[in-house]
């Protein structure tokens, strides 16, 4: 700790025995929870485990059931909507909170603006804004309008502008979700610049490795309850699972299983371009597993939008079981048996203002007729039969999407796409923002269809995932195939030898 | 696996049921209310004659209104259905007064005067869609832009003046509006055909489910082989199907059209569509709600004819005060039920 901001040199500010219910549910049981100034303060658990209620209940956007909340050691009740921000509570929402058509300097000085007689001193602002952005050495310009900006920079506009509020303790909920690994570099440097002016961060994530190197102490929920608080020295990834989870986890992967290699390649794909992919080739076989990595940004989502048609291609072939195809629309594509599922499962993949059967059979309407009319009851037996397969827990089948956990909707995501029964499935970032126990749940789900004959395409940018799941991995980078690796070779080191560009040559 | 089933699961469940259930039939009680205080005010309203009056009357914006469910249920707005029935009626009548010369004062011509009807109502439909959807241009625009235009051809048909349908020929058609089968009155019962209907494709057809998806959220229906374009096209077709239907029972009823028919309907219809419960953002539709709405709104004009408690003149006022009400109420209970 560099700096003391409360006289008392204790947290700035803390949870005691918080307790929150909604109805009749229980989410929250009795925790407690402090910030220290200068600290990075990680929140750790599974979906659903309380972490985003207690994040709300820390800012006011929730009020606790019991338990109190202290500000300086002084109970205190937080404002609502956001209003703590005056007492120097800020949160980074997942989604970020920037008006689009706005410059920079205009959001950071977004609701306070500075003004002389009735007029917008904008050259004052600006001023200031060029100060903030340089003392967080940054280079964006304080005049470009957000829209312009990357994820990553938006990001740091967010981190500026709680800066120019004059946070003291900072909420981030998965502030890395969106970020490339060399964009999470300069995030994490920002951040502990941050806590060296004495701000209090808390970090909520799923990825260990992230929380490991960040932060200064890990709390750990599990099902709404407080289970630990530790310095992150005294911790190992390992430890942290299993705190979260609350037993070992023992097979995370499943066990890999090629395919005998004179399995038919049943599909086949070369020299495909895009306005952004180069001449991409590559051939999958019956039941396989082929991973794709690669940095974020690297043209793997777009190549995939390219083979099933929902991105234009330029140039290249594509044979699907040995004859040409050229899916001008997804659903020839869907038609044709190769599906595509989404890692923007909110945005693009899901409706979630609509219950759990119209989403699953969304695709699949087709297969749910009589007399050309859709049957509700056939519907809602496919619903059945997929929160079975899927194990998709929820208390109510009418529940919104948009209210349940990501690890539930992306089980239920998963099931929408084999509803149409493909026999290739291209996956994209199969668990992203899923929690442990979830993310083992769909590794044996998608071992499990390789080993139906089902051949599958795994895009992730979580590297352990491709090393565990993948039989083949194919990298990419810069809109390009720059290396494929088998067995043995799948490293951790060689991928990111290739997806750095520190290595290139495609084997196969 | 996941430890625990959805937490959040339970703060729906303990939403009262009660809630949920009166934003579905809202409406419904609003116009149950309305019909006590008409008995009230005067006990004539219930009288066969005044609910068949209502119930012919509010048929034109209701069918409107069924093809705007659509429409506003797959994320559009067409604010030209107003102008559209205008001008269809403009060129049906001159279509229909060219031809009795030729094909003389029968069902024939009248029959001539409907199939222009429905290709114009078609076409417009068509071109509202394809600007929107191929053009990439909002809606909003789009109608706005359209309903200018249909608005001046009639007046510029009409000559400034009124366009009046020949009057054997009227008599002929007379029926089409005043006349009834098993003593429901006919416009009553296409009404109704166009609610069944409607209702069937919005919630037992796949196209009917394609347009909840779009409105609820493009990209999703995109990645779910949802043909968008396409649906959103054949939405706008649908409202000028369904204009061109209201148009048909209504030239027999004036017998003209001019610059003055058919001004406001198109918020008479989003109105009866918003009152109804549909979501003006989309992805949420109740074809049953837009009916509920327009028999509404006609009613609140029909008890204030026979009441001197309020004037006429604030029929639009006290509309428009049920309106921002029924949102309210609406907004109230969609938030708590759908907040995430």
């Amino acid at each position: 700790m560099t700096i003391d901001s409360s006289a008392s040199g204790g947290p700035i500010l803390a949870a005691r025995r918080i307790s929150k219910s909604f109805g009749e549910v229980q989410i929250l049981f009795s925790v407690d929870f402090d910030v220290r100034p200068g600290e990075v303060h990680a929140l750790m658990g599974e979906n659903g485990a309380g972490k985003s209620t207690l994040v709300k209940i820390l800012s006011g956007f929730e009020q606790p059931t019991s338990g109190e909340i202290l500000l300086d050691g002084k109970a205190v009740t937080l404002p609502p909507n956001g209003e703590a921000e005056a007492l120097g509570v800020v949160v980074i929402h997942q989604e970020l909170n920037l008006a689009e058509h706005l410059t920079v300097a205009e959001n950071l000085f977004l609701g306070r603006e500075i003004t002389r007689n009735g007029f917008l001193c904008r050259a004052e602002m600006r001023r200031r804004s060029r100060e903030i952005l340089d003392s967080l050495g940054l280079k964006l310009s304080e005049t470009t309008p957000i829209r312009h900006l990357s994820i990553a920079d938006r990001q740091m506009v967010e981190i500026a502008k709680a800066i120019s509020r004059d946070a003291r303790v900072l909420f981030m909920d998965e502030p890395t979700a969106v970020l490339s690994p060399a964009e999470t570099g300069v995030f994490f440097e920002q951040v502990r610049r941050l806590r060296d002016k004495g701000v209090g961060i808390v970090f909520v994530s799923h990825k260990l490795d992230e929380v490991m190197a960040l932060s200064d102490r890990v709390t750990i929920l599990r099902d709404g309850q407080w289970i630990a608080t530790h310095p992150a020295s005294e911790l190992d990834g390992d430890a942290i699972a299993q705190l979260m989870v609350g037993r070992e986890l023992k097979s995370l992967y499943p066990k890999k299983q090629e395919p005998d290699v004179d399995e038919a390649v049943v599909l086949s794909v070369s020299g495909i371009s895009t306005d952004y992919v180069k001449n991409a080739s590559f051939d999958l076989r019956k039941g396989e597993i082929l991973g794709f990595s690669g940095l974020i940004g690297s043209g793997r989502t777009e190549l995939m939008e390219a083979i099933v048609g929902l991105t234009p291609r330029s140039a290249g072939e594509i044979r699907l079981h040995g004859r040409p195809v050229a899916f001008h629309t997804v659903d020839e594509a869907f038609s044709a048996g190769v599906a595509y599922m989404t890692k923007d499962r909110k945005g693009k993949g899901l409706l979630l203002t609509a219950p759990m059967a119209p989403n699953l059979t969304l695709i699949s309407l087709g297969r749910h007729k009589r007399h050309g009319f859709l049957n509700p009851a056939s519907e809602e037996k496919a619903m059945e039969t997929a929160m079975r397969k899927f194990d998709v827990r929820v208390r109510d089948q009418g529940v919104l999407v948009g209210r349940m956990s990501g690890g539930n909707q992306q089980k239920l995501l998963l099931a929408k796409i084999m509803e149409v029964d493909p026999g290739i499935i291209i996956i994209d970032e199969p668990t992203r923002g899923v929690d442990v126990g979830t993310k083992q749940q769909i590794y044996h789900f998608i071992a499990a269809l390789a080993r139906e004959g089902k051949s599958i395409i795994v895009i992730s940018s979580e590297m352990p995932e491709i090393i565990g799941l993948a039989t083949r991995v194919m990298i990419m980078r810069e809109g390009e195939i720059v290396g494929s690796l088998e067995g043995d070779e799948i490293n951790e080191q060689e991928i990111m030898r290739y997806s750095a560009g520190l290595k290139k040559g495609v084997a196969a | 696996m996941s430890g625990e089933a959805d937490v959040a699961v339970g703060e729906r469940k303990n939403m009262p049921k009660l809630k949920i259930d009166f934003a579905v039939a809202g409406p419904f009680l609003a116009l149950v209310v309305l019909f006590i205080l008409g008995t009230v005010i005067n006990p004539s309203f219930m009288s066969e004659g005044n609910i068949s009056n209502i119930l012919t009357r509010s048929a034109f914006i209701g069918i409107i209104a069924v093809g705007a469910t659509f429409v506003i249920t797959a994320g559009g707005i067409d604010l030209s259905v107003g102008s559209m029935a205008a001008v269809i009626s403009g060129v049906m009548i001159i279509v229909m007064d060219s031809l009795v010369d030729q094909t003389g004062v029968t069902w024939a011509t009248i029959l001539i005067g409907c199939g222009v009807s429905v290709i114009m109502g078609v076409g417009a439909g068509a071109i509202n869609g394809l600007l929107t959807t191929r053009a990439k241009i909002e809606a909003f625009i789009v109608t706005l832009g359209t309903m200018g235009i249909y608005r001046s051809l009639v007046t510029y048909f009409a000559d400034g003046g009124t366009l009046a349908l020949d009057n054997s020929l009227r008599t002929l058609y007379r029926p089409a509006y005043y006349g009834s089968i098993l003593g429901v009155p006919f416009p009553v019962v296409v009404f109704a055909l166009v609610a069944i209907i409607g209702w069937i494709v919005l919630n037992r057809t796949a196209f009917g489910r394609h347009c909840l998806a779009i409105g609820s959220n493009e990209a999703v229906a995109k990645y779910s082989a949802i043909k968008v374009d396409r649906v959103k096209t054949a939405t706008y077709i649908i409202q000028g199907l369904c204009v061109s239907l209201a148009t048909i029972i209504y030239v027999p009823r004036l017998g003209s059209a001019s610059a003055s028919t058919g001004v406001l309907w198109e918020l008479e219809a989003i109105a009866s569509v918003i009152i109804g419960g549909t979501i003006l953002k989309g992805g949420y539709g109740r074809i049953g709600g837009s009916v509920i709405g327009a028999i509404l709104l006609t009613t609140i004009g029909n008890i204030l004819n026979l009441t001197d408690i309020i004037s006429n003149y604030l029929n639009g006022a006290v509309q428009g005060v049920i309106i921002v009400v029924a949102v309210w109420l609406q907004r109230g209970s969609w938030r708590s039920s759908a907040k995430t």
